[in-house]
């Protein structure tokens, strides 16, 4: 089992045309995933390595029936009318990659996500891979590294970073602890699946034992995960690593969600939520995979 | 900036129908005095700078007299805030005040929506506020599309005891600033204090809006020229690293400076991260080790070799650090030699003269590793390269160990670039790329044209490296800046290739610092 993408999720690549698109949607099969069509506005009758083009969304469902999953590879001022026209064609997850997105046309995306009752990823996010099933986005880079890296287990990966989604799935398997999924959630402020959702859902995966958590300074994803842990919501075990000890407040860190602003968000005050709340917290990344492999033994 | 100073801010809720008082910024004491005779002498003095209770830090004055505005800017110009210099006043006239109020749009990361936050109280910081008085503070979500209405303002300001005509006048103040944050796309617009004169008048009489950095191409209007959110005014060495990145899409690059004064000796590193999560790590890891970091730095997103070497060049403009530390996440996607030529290029010109750990884990990094190790030698100073399976705090505590090794930086000149005896150039996207022909004729290994990334270059008749693509697919981004052209053929073949990649204002910089 897994969450958000397995062997059976049927995938639509947005922006399947240009450079990133192609690329990704290459790592994407190669990995296994089900990628069923692309859309590129204007490209419609088109195939990319062999995967029909669309013009529209809605015309690519008519074709083939609806997608559990878009990825959308488009710049980022494109990006708030190709979610909104995923998420018409009533695509059950939206993955959001580009970066910079406006945060204005990401609550415009969320509101229009609400009222479907779809959920979209990201924005600036390098999507979500259940190991041996299939990837949505650009985790591991590509397909053989992607393998080589993660390896099948229990243990549920959620991280604010990109990068760190990879390490963290990497030293964990090398440490012997197997992943169910990794998703990193994205790195802005708001997003449509947060820490909180990812590991509620992780809580409802049979497949999934236990949560592994990278966060960082900004925002209140952790606090939230501590309050689901505290009142009984999630019982799943968690350990994390938060980031940002050495940033200073007042100031973005890369980011758009990496930032302490008027004392909330801090580091301190999300380590001391999540130990409140029977989370393991390492202090140093490196001390992750042992304090993982202990959990998965206990 | 992505924040507006407070004069700016001010204009934009004054053409919004949001009354503010008269006021002119000044540079100097002479301007602050002069602004004070035009405002008919009573004044407010207040110091332009990103922080919070501003009258507890002696920026704010209240004067009587032209000459005393010129004291106090003179008093305010001599701050510092954060270790950065106070450059602006804004004098402004000085109001009877009846009532001081909150009033701020908030974007809500749990909600995923615009808040409306307004207290009864104002002066101090919202959060105090909220927490010595949460029964004055209200707050409303309101829909990213309707906008904020009128009769849901109203009721906030009911909520929190506000009656009569102020309660409308602050009702239709709050709705205009929604409006105002709308339009401009702010991730935050304050006004703290929101004030009622004697005569029943509401006026903002200081004003934070913050843009949101990704939306400020859209905004020209704005003129927002570095589109970064800092705790303090973009310095010039900011400005620089902005506008390499401001046209540049092809991966991030992401610089600011925690610090500008210090010296050799006092354990701050030049820091290149990659990705925001694993910079934060690796900043972490380096304050564990004893260390500071003079910058933040982010080169991710695959950006081409280009774009890491200027932003080592920028990282090394930073004069009195100890030494280089360069790590990421550790696993990165993005492939790795790219990041590597980037930094050999820019270690050689430099030539750098502190001692470097640089962690280049993910893709391709067997190959980033021998690349860069490849230039150790070259160098003289300690450059160590390391893989995914080194941890980072491993790399931070090596780096303290070479720096305890390390004696007095050696003192070397910019290695001589003889002119080309027969040039042959093209431009690449952001530079251009020349050929000594002379020294390709003899060059054995012709190692150019193989570790082309795009595979552009071939050998003609006579057997010298020249494009297969026109000179204008070339520029256009046919080149990918990979610097294989100049690097590979300097580690294995006759050295005859060289890229130029301009850093505007970088040289200035660096004269001004005494580096040059």
């Amino acid at each position: 089992m897994a969450i958000l993408v397995d062997e059976t999720t049927r995938v639509l690549v947005q922006g399947i045309t240009g450079r990133e698109g192609r690329a990704r949607a290459a790592l994407m099969r190669e990995y296994g995933t089900r990628l069923i069509a692309g859309c590129t506005p204007g490209r419609g009758g088109a195939t990319v390595d062999g995967v029909p083009v669309y013009d529209t969304v809605a015309e690519a469902v008519e074709a083939h029936g609806g997608f559990d999953a878009s990825v959308v590879y488009v710049p980022a001022p494109l990006v708030k009318d190709a979610a909104l026209e995923s998420i018409a064609a009533g695509v059950r997850l939206t993955v959001l990659v580009g970066d910079r997105v406006p945060v204005w046309d990401v609550m415009a995306i969320a509101r229009a996500a609400r009222a479907a009752g779809v959920d979209f990823l990201g924005p600036n996010t390098l999507g979500v891979l259940s190991v041996g099933k299939g990837v949505l986005g650009m985790i591991g880079g590509r397909a053989e590294s992607a393998r080589a890296w993660f390896k099948p287990g229990t243990m549920g990966v959620a991280s604010r970073s990109g990068g760190m989604t990879s390490s963290t799935g990497y030293y964990l398997s090398r440490a012997g602890v197997g992943l169910s999924t990794l998703v990193h959630v994205g790195g802005d402020s708001i997003i449509g699946l947060p820490m909180p959702e990812v590991v509620t859902r992780f809580q409802a995966d049979p497949g999934t034992e236990a949560i592994a958590l990278f966060g960082e300074i900004g925002g209140s994803q952790e606090e939230r995960v501590a309050e689901l842990l505290a009142s009984g919501a999630v019982t799943k075990p968690v350990v994390a690593y938060i980031g940002g000890r050495a940033a200073t407040s007042g100031v973005r860190f890369s980011h758009a969600g990496a930032i302490v602003e008027g004392g909330r968000g801090t580091h301190e005050g999300k380590v001391a939520a999540l130990r409140a709340a029977g989370a393991v917290v390492v202090d140093t990344f490196d001390e992750l995979p042992a304090a993982a492999a202990e959990l998965v033994r206990s | 900036m992505a924040r507006l100073p407070e004069s700016q801010g001010k204009r934009i809720l004054a053409a919004a129908g949001i009354a503010v008082p008269r006021g002119e910024v000044a540079r100097t004491p002479a301007e602050a005095q002069a602004a004070a005779e035009r405002l008919g002498g009573a004044a407010v003095v207040k110091g332009q700078a990103w922080t919070t209770s501003r009258a507890g830090q002696g920026l704010i004055r209240f004067v009587s007299t032209p000459a005393e505005a010129e004291a106090a800017a003179t008093a305010i110009l001599g701050l510092s805030v954060r270790n950065f210099p106070v450059t602006e006043v804004l004098v402004e006239e000085r109001l009877a005040i009846a009532s001081e109020h909150y009033a701020g749009i908030i974007l809500d990361d749990r909600r995923g929506c615009p808040v409306a936050l307004v207290s009864s109280r104002g002066g101090s910081g919202i959060e105090e506020i909220a927490r010595a008085h949460p029964e004055s503070v209200a707050e409303l979500p309101f829909d990213v599309v309707e906008g904020l209405a009128d009769h849901a303002a109203r009721e906030l300001w009911r909520r929190v005891g506000v009656r009569g005509q102020a309660q409308q006048r602050l009702a239709a103040a709050v709705v205009r600033l929604a409006e105002v944050a709308r339009r401009v796309e702010a991730r935050a617009a304050e006004v703290n204090p929101l004030v009622v004169t004697p005569e029943g008048m509401v006026v903002a009489l200081d004003c934070r809006i913050t843009v949101d950095d990704a939306a400020v191409f859209r905004h020209a209007e704005l003129g927002i020229d570095v589109a970064r959110e800092l705790d303090h005014p973009p310095t010039r060495l900011e400005r620089i690293a902005w506008e390499v990145e401001r046209d540049d899409y092809r991966g991030t690059f992401y610089f600011l400076q925690m610090r500008e004064q210090f010296a050799r000796g006092d354990r701050v590193v030049a820091f290149h991260g990659a990705g925001g999560g694993g910079s934060m790590m690796a900043m972490d890891a380096l304050q564990r080790q004893g260390f500071s970091v003079a910058n933040f730095c982010d080169t991710s997103g695959n950006p081409p070799a280009s774009k890491v070497y200027r932003a080592a060049r920028i990282l090394l403009s930073q004069p009195g650090v100890d030494a280089y530390f360069g790590s990421g996440s550790g696993v990165a996607s993005q492939e790795q030699f790219h990041s590597a030529r980037g930094l050999v290029k820019a270690f050689l010109e430099e030539p750098l003269a502190v001692p470097a750990v640089v962690r280049l884990g993910g893709n391709g990094e067997e190959k980033a590793i021998e690349i860069l190790q490849g230039c150790a030698a070259e160098l003289g100073v300690p450059v160590e390269c390391y893989g995914k399976d080194t941890p980072v705090d491993a790399c931070a505590a090596r780096l303290a160990e070479l720096l305890a090794g390390f004696g007095p930086s050696p003192v070397r000149a910019r290695p001589p670039r003889p002119a080309p005896a027969r040039p042959y150039t093209f431009k690449s996207p952001t530079g251009e790329i020349t050929y000594d022909h002379a020294v390709c004729a003899s060059c054995a290994s012709k190692a150019c044209v193989a570790a082309c990334v795009p595979q552009i270059l071939e050998l003609s008749g006579d057997g010298l490296p020249v494009l297969k693509v026109t000179a204008e697919e070339a520029a256009r981004g046919r080149c990918t800046e990979c610097l294989a052209c100049e690097v590979d053929c300097r580690a294995h073949g006759g050295g005859g290739g060289r890229v130029e990649l301009p850093i505007a204002g970088l040289d200035d910089y660096r004269r001004s610092r005494g580096m040059e």
